[in-house]
This record gives structure tokens, sequence and C-alpha cells, in this order.
């Protein structure tokens, strides 16, 4: 379901052309985008891919002529209708964005400014660009561009202030404030991060009709794939800082030619087929730090000698429009993307097993609020249950019920046969030790201050008294278990990466050895080719170690590639729960779920 | 809030009255935090007036002892001890005080046996002058030269400015007055009188003259910390995503800098003003003390010099209570300049 | 979501700020005096305290006894010229500096560890102790420092011992309430939650995982309200309730000289400068400090209202 229209021009004169365009850091050569050239025609939508650090929110801003403070536009040119963009003055510039070229920030509620009502920041966009406008004919424009972003009570919304407004609606008045003055360009920096699935559909579907509508050419920028794919026409990756692969969006992601996209595409969770994912080791090297030749090479399958002896140019495909910069591209283009990705296997079902966690009409509230609703659940041991909803279900306080961390007002939680406490000071050792948690973000779960082994160790001193030595071996156990190795005992959580730090904090969690480990979106903050690692490590615990999972997660793809039973919750009560729950939805809710989540035509 | 529901509640009782005082105090969040911290407030002042009678009462050595000194006669101590209530136990004391000072009398100097009141009146207005003269003068220049700063960041005058400010807020208050003086009265400039010479029952304003150093030091020593703050929150509203959003829709830099930058720095700034009053009331004790200003400051000196128990009580209670104020002041104003924390929750 | 932005790398590269490696606050610390304001705040600080460390020793006449006349203009008896009652100056400057110091250190060092102590309580134990400790401090935040000092020495005298619980309780508020408020953000976060989950007990959770998170607050307060110490006992001195005469002190010799300051200016200006550089190389050093922990994990708007001190971006 590929949006937009690929417009075909007899005429030269592309709407935007970049070509060899450069950003370093500062003054010095040290760059952090550089060899970057494509072409965007009227009413085509460019997807610009890639993980974080890659570069592409650099790429999206220096399209307006725009550097962050600290980054500097090297050389290069950006030609929009044949206009060089690259150092017009900064009056010209101004005259350009938001007129001619409009950008829609990731975050709007930060875009957005707290101090002004949403109104007056609508208004001085007009202003500025077509200020000839009276007041009426502003309002009516006003009007209109709300209807087609189906954003209502347009009085109210103009009256409020951003922070009055949902995530939905802050991100239909950007959309809004980017369409006001008719552009002919418009860059989107991952505008639906952070929103429901639901809500994401909406947007997604605004933003293609107004592209349509308007004929608008608009580079998408994000690091999720299946978002990208539904919206765009054309797909460039970018991979530290650099154009890795350009192509039409069907082929692309089919075929890829380059060994990175290849790789994106196999670490992806499909909504659709529960396969097994297949994580990239490593990390995209840093500015500064990018060695000779190929910069993927380090991490590749497909490298050979050659590949480190310099930057491999662009190479074609097939003779097309599609190219990728790697010396094999046509051999890796041959390849399918999800070749020999073999399917996850269920368990199954052992008939009189007896559920190690069950919940009973659990009724949680926040302050007066109530949060849950009376909840039910069972989760049978060995085996993952995946609670899936979105944000607002009553998740992550459901994940804080089960490990004591916030107190439900009514109903039971049985562990292990036995009644649980539902404050987590009045829990004995023992049932600590049984069950564990793994917080969401991994930057924020270690302390800083303490180096890898005191952190993995702290629970066992905590809960048992062991010798020192009999810790270390049980901190070695835990680190091998979650796949790093003992060097990283000495460090600490600053010089690791996202993956590294969610294992460590996974270690942490294996060191006593639990029974359960209730996870509470454990991916959500990592990159996509991290997450496929996280999730088959949690997989391997199962399977090897016996472990039980309760996945918190709002992530539909994850759940069908790691979960054996499924709950959805919605407004902290139950939907829907079982084994089949994605395959055969019974609730209208669930199945809109299934449809609007994103990626459906990946595969 | 639909209105049935108000309806519903508003006639059944205590619960009832309950939910219609939060719904009316969601509706005007501005003037129920005033009610709600003037009472407060009031809880704080009367806590504070214990402190101030522990202090001066309480404490163990005879206070009428401690106030005598050598020239205590044990006729003279008695006599001393019956005025002060001394010789009541400590609760009764702080009663018969207290009663006192709600009916507003504040007690008999022990210096030269006048009402504390009536002396103290008119030094009140003179110290307030001060206050916010210095209040005034000190935020406006100092506010203004941290805009111009920020607006030329890392460049000389920003540098000069940084400079100059670090070094003046390292300074006692008696070292910048004594600073003034040298340069403006005594050596340089024959302009100004070094000491004031304001007669006692007039008003300041008769002789600006005398107003000009004494306000001029106090606004000196505040100003470093408001053009801090000032030069501070303009670069965090400069650097913020809403003002990268405004510029990358082509917004001219003037409307940025003061339609978006400036209403986000005001909090900060107003906080930081608000502060920095707080500390002029301890400020002018040196200041006035040292240009014989009469004012309040200088009274205390005076006060805890002759251990004239009475005033001192009276002096600090008067600081206390413009302790409160200035700070519900403070928070009001900051309230009506951020939309964000008036919005009901 | 993004985890690191480009933008985290690249500031990464260009001041490799390695944090975490044991003994936080030496790095600070060191970093800090490495710093060019930190190196002139050091080195005048240091002078300051040098001279009046080795004062007392290196003194040339003794400090009580007249050796010229009143306010004498300098002369090789009496380099900087007598005082008040003809005493040295020069003499009564360098014995006048030691007892500041000692008390304004004892008084930091009293009122910055019960605020550390009550402001993270009170930001720990949110429910019930906030509230007390919080209503506690709000009286105490109504007396501005130098009248608290001089309402307790009103009545039993300008005693030392005073002198230092009188202006060590007028710091507790104030670094409580900042205290407070950085270690509230601390407490919320996930890796005190997940100490707590391992049932650690209360004050190994408050001294393990919140205080060393807030070390370079702590150490910025130390230094903040040193200098406050020294302004406020300075001051007291100055107004003749600090310490008594006929013992040489920087504060009150700058008052009893107030009057011969047309004829023997040095008098006052010797000490007056003293007390002004040994302050402004303390503020500038502390600067230093809170410059030096920039990126340590700190939303630098905490630290402005925190500490008043405005840390640029860039620097």
């Amino acid at each position: 379901m590929a949006g937009g229209l690929m417009a075909v021009h007899g005429s030269t004169r592309r709407l935007l052309a970049v070509e060899r365009l450069r950003v370093v850091v500062g003054r010095s050569q040290i760059d952090v985008i550089d060899e970057i050239s494509f072409t965007v025609d009227a009413g085509e939508v460019l997807g610009l891919v890639g993980e974080s650090g890659s570069g592409k929110t650099t790429v999206g801003l220096a399209l307006m002529g725009y550097a962050r403070p600290g980054l500097t536009i090297d050389s290069g040119s950006v030609k929009f209708e044949g206009r060089e963009i690259i150092g017009l003055s900064a009056a010209e510039l101004r005259r350009l964005r938001g007129g001619a070229v409009a950008y829609v920030a990731q975050d709007p509620a930060s875009a957005l400014n707290p101090a002004l009502k949403v109104g007056t920041q609508l208004r001085e966009i007009l202003a500025a660009h077509q200020p000839s406008e009276g007041a009426g004919a502003v309002q009516d424009r006003i009007s209109e561009l709300f209807a087609e972003v189906r954003l209502d009570a347009a009085s109210r919304v103009l009256n409020s202030y951003p922070h009055q407004l949902s995530g939905g609606q802050q991100q239909r008045v950007m959309l809004t404030m980017a369409f006001a003055c008719r552009p002919k360009l418009i860059i989107l920096d991952e505008p639906t991060t952070g929103l429901d699935v639901t809500t994401q559909r909406h947007v997604l579907d605004s933003i293609r009709g107004l592209c349509r509508i308007y004929r608008v050419g608009a580079v998408y920028v994000s690091h999720d794939l299946a978002v990208v794919a539904d919206i765009a026409d054309t797909i460039g990756v970018m991979y530290a800082g650099r154009l890795v692969e350009l192509g039409p969006a069907a082929r692309a992601f089919r075929t890829p030619g380059h060994p990175y996209t290849r790789g994106l595409l196999r670490a992806i969770p499909s909504p659709t087929r529960a396969h097994v994912l297949e994580g990239m080791e490593g990390q995209p090297p840093r500015p500064g730090a990018r060695p000779k030749g190929c910069f993927f090479a380090a991490r590749c399958k497909f490298a050979v000698a050659e590949c480190r002896a310099e930057f491999p140019a662009r190479h074609e495909i097939d003779r097309t429009a599609h190219w990728a910069r790697c010396i094999r591209a046509e051999e890796v283009s041959q390849l399918p993307a999800l070749a020999e990705l073999p399917l996850r296997e269920h368990p199954p079902l052992g008939a009189a097993e007896r559920p190690l966690l069950r919940l009973d009409a659990l009724n949680a509230t926040y302050g007066e609020h109530p949060v849950l609703h009376d909840v039910s659940l069972e989760v049978r041991p060995q085996r993952c249950l995946a609670v899936v909803g979105e944000s607002g279900a009553g998740k992550t306080t459901l994940a804080r019920c089960l490990v004591g961390l916030h107190t439900a007002r009514s109903g039971t939680i049985q562990f292990d046969g036995a009644p649980l406490a539902h404050d987590r000071r009045k829990r004995s050792r023992d049932v600590i030790r049984s069950l564990q948690y793994v917080f969401q973000n991994p930057y924020t779960s270690l302390n800083p201050r303490k180096t890898v082994v005191t952190l993995v160790e702290q629970p066992l001193r905590q809960l048992f008294k062991l010798r020192a030595s009999e810790r270390e071996r049980r901190v070695i156990a835990a680190l091998r278990n979650a796949a790093l190795s003992e060097d990283y005992m000495t460090r600490y959580p600053d010089q690791l990466s996202g993956g590294e730090r969610q294992r460590v904090a996974i270690a942490r969690a294996l060191v006593v050895e639990p029974k359960l480990l209730v996870c509470d979106e454990v991916t959500s903050a990592l990159d996509v080719s991290v997450q496929a690692a996280i999730v088959e490590l949690l997989h391997r615990l199962k399977r090897d170690h016996g472990l039980t999972l309760v996945l918190i997660t709002h992530n539909l793809a994850l759940v069908r590639s790691l979960a054996d039973d499924v709950v959805i919750l919605r407004n902290g009560r139950v939907l829907e729960q079982g084994q089949k729950v994605l395959d055969n939805p019974r609730s209208e809710y669930a199945l809109q779920l299934l449809s609007d989540a994103p990626g459906m035509s990946l595969v | 809030m639909t209105t049935a529901a108000q309806q519903q509640s508003a006639g059944s009782g205590p619960d009832g009255a309950r939910r219609s005082v939060r719904a009316w105090s969601l509706r005007h969040p501005v003037a129920s935090m005033v009610v709600v911290r003037t009472l407060l407030g009031v809880l704080t002042l009367f806590a504070v007036s214990i402190v101030i009678f522990a202090a001066t009462q309480a404490l163990p050595g005879n206070a009428a002892y401690a106030v005598l000194g050598h020239s205590a006669t044990p006729q003279r101590l008695q006599a001393l001890e019956a005025q002060l209530h001394l010789n009541r136990s400590l609760p009764s004391q702080y009663g018969i005080w207290m009663s006192g000072v709600l009916k507003g009398n504040f007690g008999t100097s022990l210096a030269n046996g006048q009402p504390v009141s009536s002396l103290i009146g008119p030094r009140l207005v003179n110290s307030a002058v001060l206050v916010i003269g210095a209040g005034l003068i000190g935020s406006l220049f100092a506010g203004g030269l941290g805009l111009i700063a920020a607006t030329r960041r890392d460049k000389l005058f920003d540098h000069i400015a940084s400079v100059v400010a670090l070094t003046i807020t390292a300074l006692p208050e008696f070292v910048v007055a004594i600073a003034l003086v040298i340069v403006f009265a005594v050596n340089t400039l024959h302009v100004l009188p070094a000491v004031s010479s304001i007669p006692q029952g007039t008003s300041p304003l008769s002789d600006l003259n005398a107003l000009v150093l004494p306000i001029a030091t106090l606004a000196l020593v505040i100003a470093p910390y408001i053009f801090r703050m000032a030069r501070g929150a303009i670069i965090e509203a400069l650097a913020s995503d809403y003002v990268e959003m405004a510029e990358l829709k082509g917004i001219s830099r003037k409307r940025v800098l003061l339609i978006h930058a400036l209403p986000n720095s005001l909090p900060p700034v107003i906080q930081v003003i608000g502060l920095n009053l707080l500390y002029l009331a301890g400020g002018i004790v040196v200041v006035e003390y040292v240009f014989n200003y009469p004012g309040i400051g200088a009274a205390l000196v005076d006060a805890v010099s002759n251990r004239d128990i009475p005033t001192i009580q009276f002096l600090v209670l008067i600081m206390a209570a413009f302790y409160v104020f200035v700070n519900i002041g403070t928070d009001v104003v900051t309230l009506l300049a951020s939309p964000r924390r008036r919005a009901a929750r | 979501m993004s985890s690191q932005p480009d933008i985290g790398a690249i500031t990464a590269l260009r001041k490799s700020r390695t944090l975490g490696s044991r003994r936080e606050w030496l790095v600070i610390l060191n970093r800090a005096a490495r710093s060019r304001r930190g190196a002139i705040g050091l080195m005048l600080t240091g002078l300051v305290v040098l001279l009046a460390i080795v004062g007392p020793v290196t003194a040339p006449h003794s400090d009580v006894g007249p050796v010229t006349a009143a306010f004498a203009t300098p002369s090789s008896a009496a380099p900087l010229g007598g005082d008040v009652l003809g005493r040295d100056v020069l003499t009564r400057v360098l014995t006048g500096g030691w007892e500041l110091l000692t008390i304004a250190a004892a008084a930091t060092a009293l009122g910055v560890s019960a605020g550390v102590a009550l402001g993270i309580a009170a930001a720990y134990y949110r429910r019930w102790a906030d509230g007390i400790i919080m209503r506690i401090v709000d009286v105490f935040l109504a007396f501005p420092q130098l009248v608290f000092a001089l309402l307790l020495v009103s009545i039993l005298g300008p005693k030392s011992w005073l002198i230092i619980v009188a202006v060590g309780i007028s710091h507790t508020p104030q670094v409580a309430r900042v205290l407070r408020s950085v270690a509230l953000d601390v407490c919320e976060r996930d890796y005190v939650k997940a100490v707590e989950l391992m049932d650690t007990p209360s004050r190994k959770v408050m001294a393990g995982e919140i205080l060393p998170n807030l070390l370079s607050v702590v150490m910025v307060e130390l230094g903040l309200r040193f200098t406050y110490s020294i302004l406020i006992i300075a001051g007291l001195s100055f107004l003749g309730l600090g310490v008594q005469p006929p013992a040489a002190n920087w504060g009150l010799m700058i008052n009893e000289n107030r009057i011969g300051l047309v004829v023997n200016p040095w008098a006052v200006i010797v000490p007056a400068g003293l007390i002004a550089v040994l302050t402004i190389g303390l503020n500038t050093f502390t600067d230093a400090i809170a410059r030096a922990s920039l990126g340590v994990d700190r939303p630098a708007e905490e630290m402005v209202m925190a500490t008043g001190i405005i840390l640029d971006r860039s620097a």
C-alpha cells in the first residue's frame, strides 16, 4: 500500500536535488554526514531510513539549510526548484522555511511553545509568509486545514495551550502548520513516534492524503521501517552518516542490495509471521571513528577483503534506479530478504499444568483514578505471556503490581501456588528473588556511578549471604547468559551501548535465578537491530533455562515473534486472551489494532 | 465537572461542600492559591513567632541579666523581670506576647520606653523605599543586561558582564557600600553624602540624594543574580526545541526572541527576583548601618546592641511577615506567567 | 523512541567526558582546577587562605598594642600605617583572618551536612517526612541569614560556638531545599527503584544510590555556602557583633577604621580587599566545579535554579 504518486517529469528541474551534501562538527573536518545525493520529485515521498546516529535528522534539517548548534554545512549542494539553498542569506532562508519548504518535528510536545496558544503559533506562520491575507481569509484557511487533517473542535484547539491537547492532536496541529502555506516540499522527522497505533495510522493517512492532493514532495525521516514501507515511494537507507542504498520502495524492501538493509529487514518482527529475529552484533562507528573502506564491513556477513580497501561507490542493481554502496550489491539483491528465517515454534500446551502466576479480579487505582478493572489472567510455566495494549491501557500499572511497586486495591495474586502480598515490602526474600523485573529504559535503570559487576551483584548482596568468590562466579554466569563477556565487568554504564546496557539489566535480574521475569517494554528504547538480539536472548532464556516471561509491550509484531500466550488490555480491562488471539481476534478492537499496525506490506 | 454532578453534590452536606470548593478552586487557580498560601503563611508566622520567642526569652541564661549586663542590681533585675513577665511560665509568656501582637500592641522598647510600634512605624516606610527602589532598579537594569548578554553570547560584552557579575556576587554588602562611598562621596566625585542626614521623622523622599547610595548599593548587590538568571533563562529558551521550530517556520529573529523565548524565561527570573527581595530584608541591616539610614535594619542593629528584646522581636517578626508575603507574591506572579501551571490538572 | 541522538555522539567527541571513574569527586575537582576559571579561583583563594593561616606567625608586631599614631600613613615601622588606635595595620591584617576562616568552615560543614541529610530524607520519604521537614524548613527560611544570627547573638552574646551554630542552622534550610529538589528527580529514577526491589533498607538506598548521584550538587553547595558563611560572619564582625575587640578581625577592622578612611585608607582597603579576593576566588572556583560537572546527567535547569550559577552548554 505504497502512498503518493511517482511523478514522471519531462523537465530536468527537479523539486529537490541534493548533491554530495556534507555536514561536519564545528569547524573541524570530522564529518557527520557526507556524499549524500538524491532527488525528490513533486508528489514523491522519499523515506529516509536509519537507526539512531545514522545522521538522517541532520540530512533532513540540512535540506532547509539548517544545522544544529555545533554542526556546520561544509560543502555540497541542495537545489530546491533549481535554486541553491546552501549559502543563502538568513533573510532568504527565512522566506523559504515554513513557506516553500516546511518541517514537521518529531516531538510536537516540545516543538510547540508551551507559553503560547496554538492559534497564535498557527497564525504567525501564515502572517510570516502570506502577510497580505486578511483576518477572515486566515480564519477560513485554518478551518480548511483543520478539516484536512481531521482535527475538530477548531476554536477550542486554537484557544488552547499545547499541553492541553493530546499527542495526536498536537501532531495534527504540527501538520496543519506545515501545510498552511502550501509548501512544495515537506520534511518530516519521525512524526509518529510515541503515538498510538491507531493515531499513527490516522496521521500517516493524513500525510499521504495531503501530499497527494497538493502534489507536495516529502522527505520522511524515520527509524521505523514498517511505517516507512507504508508511505514511501522511494527508500534511502542511511548508515553511519552515509547513504548506502537508494531505490523504489518495493524493490529496496523485497530485494535489498545492501547487507545493512537486509540485516534491518531480518531484525524486524513481522505482525503477520512469527519468525526468528536476526540481530546485528556491534554498533555503527561514531563520527571521527569511521574506518577506511566500507563502514559496515565490521558487522557484515558478506564482507570480503576488498570491502575494507576503500569506500564503495554506488553500484546499480539490475540497471534500474536502485543502487547500493556495496561491491556485492547485485549478489545480495538476488537473495530474498527474509530467506531462511525459520518460524518460531511454540511449545505445546501441557494440559494439566498449574499456572506459575495467576491474577484474579485485580483492581488498581492511581490515587482516585481507577486504572485496572477486574483483571484476571494466568501465566503458565516456561511460556511467554504478552500483555498488549496501547498507552494508557494500564500495562505498566499491571507490571508494577506484579512486582510489588504498586499496591493493588483488591483482587489476589497467586505465585507458585501461594498468595502473593501486594506490597513488595511484605514479600519474603524467596519470593522477591523468584519474581524479577527488567525496566524499559536501559539508560536510567543502571546507576551511572557503579560498575557492571557492582550492579549485577547487588541483588546477590542484598538477598543472600555469599562469599565474594561465589558472588563473582554467579555474576560471570549471569553475564554469560545475557551474552556478555567477562570484560564488561569493570565497565561503567556510560561506556556501553543501549543494547549492552539492557543486557546488563537482564543479567542483574538473572543473577538470582528467578522463575519469572517481567519485561516492561524492554526493547522500546532500543534500535531495531539491537531489539532483535534482545528478543532472541529472551527467547533463548525461556527455552534453555526454563524461564517464564511476562512481556509488556505495545508492539504487535514483537508479540508475534516472542509470545506464546497473549492478553489484550484496553482501558484497564482484559479484552481477549489466549494463544491464538493474533490469528483469530474476536473483538473489533483487536481487529483494528492488527490492521492499523504498520508493516503489512513488508513481507 | 458537569453541571449535573455539581447540582447533585451541591446539597449533600460536607461531601458536597468539599466538592464545590474543589470545583471553585479548579476554576480559579490563582485565587485559590492565594487563599491557601495566605492561610499557610499565617500559620508559618505563628511558628516563626515561636522561634523568635524561643531565641530571645527561652534560652538558658536569664534574659533580664543579659539585657542589664553590668548594671544589674537586684532591684533592677526584679523590675525588668516583672516588665518582661519573666517570672511566669514560658507558654504564658508567649501567650501574653502573642495576644499583644494580635491587638497591635508590640510592647515597649527597653531602650527608650516608647511603644515599639510608634518608633518603628516611620522607619518601616524608609526601609520599604529602599527595598522597593533597589528591587525595581536592580531587576530592570539586570534583566535588560541579561537579555543583551544572551543575544550576544560569548562575545566581549557577555564575557565582561559575566566576570563583573561574578565579582560583585562575591563581595559583602559593606564592601560594596564602602567602595561606592569611596568612589562617589569621598575621593573622586564629591557628589553624594557619605552618610545619610535624614532627620528622624521626615520622609526619605525629601532628600533624594541621601537615597542614591543606599539604593545603588542594594541594587548592585542583587543585580548579578538577576543578570545571570535572565541571561541563563533566555539562553535556555533560545536553545529549546520550540525556538528551533519557530526558526524553521521562518519567523523573524526579533519575534522569536520577544514572543517565543522571553515569555518562557520569565518564571525562573521571577523566582530569582523574589529570592533577592527576600535577601534584601537582611541586606538592609548592614547597608542602613553603613549609611546611617533611619530604617528598620539600623534599628535592629541598635536593638541587638542594646539587648532591647521587644524591639528585636517585633523587627524580626516584620521581616518574617515580609518573607511570607513576598513568597506568595512571587508564586502568584510565576503562576500568572506560566500557562502550563495554571491549567487545572 | 530515539536513544542517543547524533549530537550526543558529537559532544562526546568534542569533550571526551569519561565520567564514572572512581572517586568521581576527585575527577571533578581535578577538572575544575585545570580549567582557566578554576585555576584563577583556586589561586586567589589559596593566597588568602595561606596568608590567614601563616599570618599570625609572621606578624611583625603584637596585634593589640599601639605601635604608631592613630591612622598614621605607612612608614617603615608600619608598612600599612596605623589603625584607629595606632596599632599596626599589617599585623592586624595578618592575624585577623584565621578565626574568620575557621568559624566559617565549621558553620559551613554543619549547615551543609544537616541540609543534605534533611533534603535527601525529605525527597526519599516523600509522603510523611517530606511534609514535616519542609514545613519546618519554610519556617526557618523566613529569617534572613544575618538576622537569624543576630537574633541568637542578641541574648547569648557573640560567642564563637554560638556563631557557628547560628550561621550553620541558617544555611540548613536553603541547602535542604536545593538538595530536596535535585534528589526528588533522582529518587524517581529506575535504578533507585531497581535497588528498592531488592529489598534494600532505606538508608542504604539513600546513601548508596541517591547521594553519589548528587555529589556535584553537594560540592557546589559547599563552595557557595562557605562563601556566604564568610560574608555573614564578616558582616557580623563589621557590626560589632562578631568577634569582639581588641582581637583582630577583618570585618571588625573595616568598621572601626571607617572614620579614618580619608587619612589612612589602607586600614580599610586591605582587609576589605582580602575578604573580597577570598570570596571572589571561592565563587570562581565553585563556578568552575559546577561547569566541570555539567553533562553528568544533571538537567541544566535544575542546577541553575538550585545554585543560581548559570552554566553554558558550550563551555
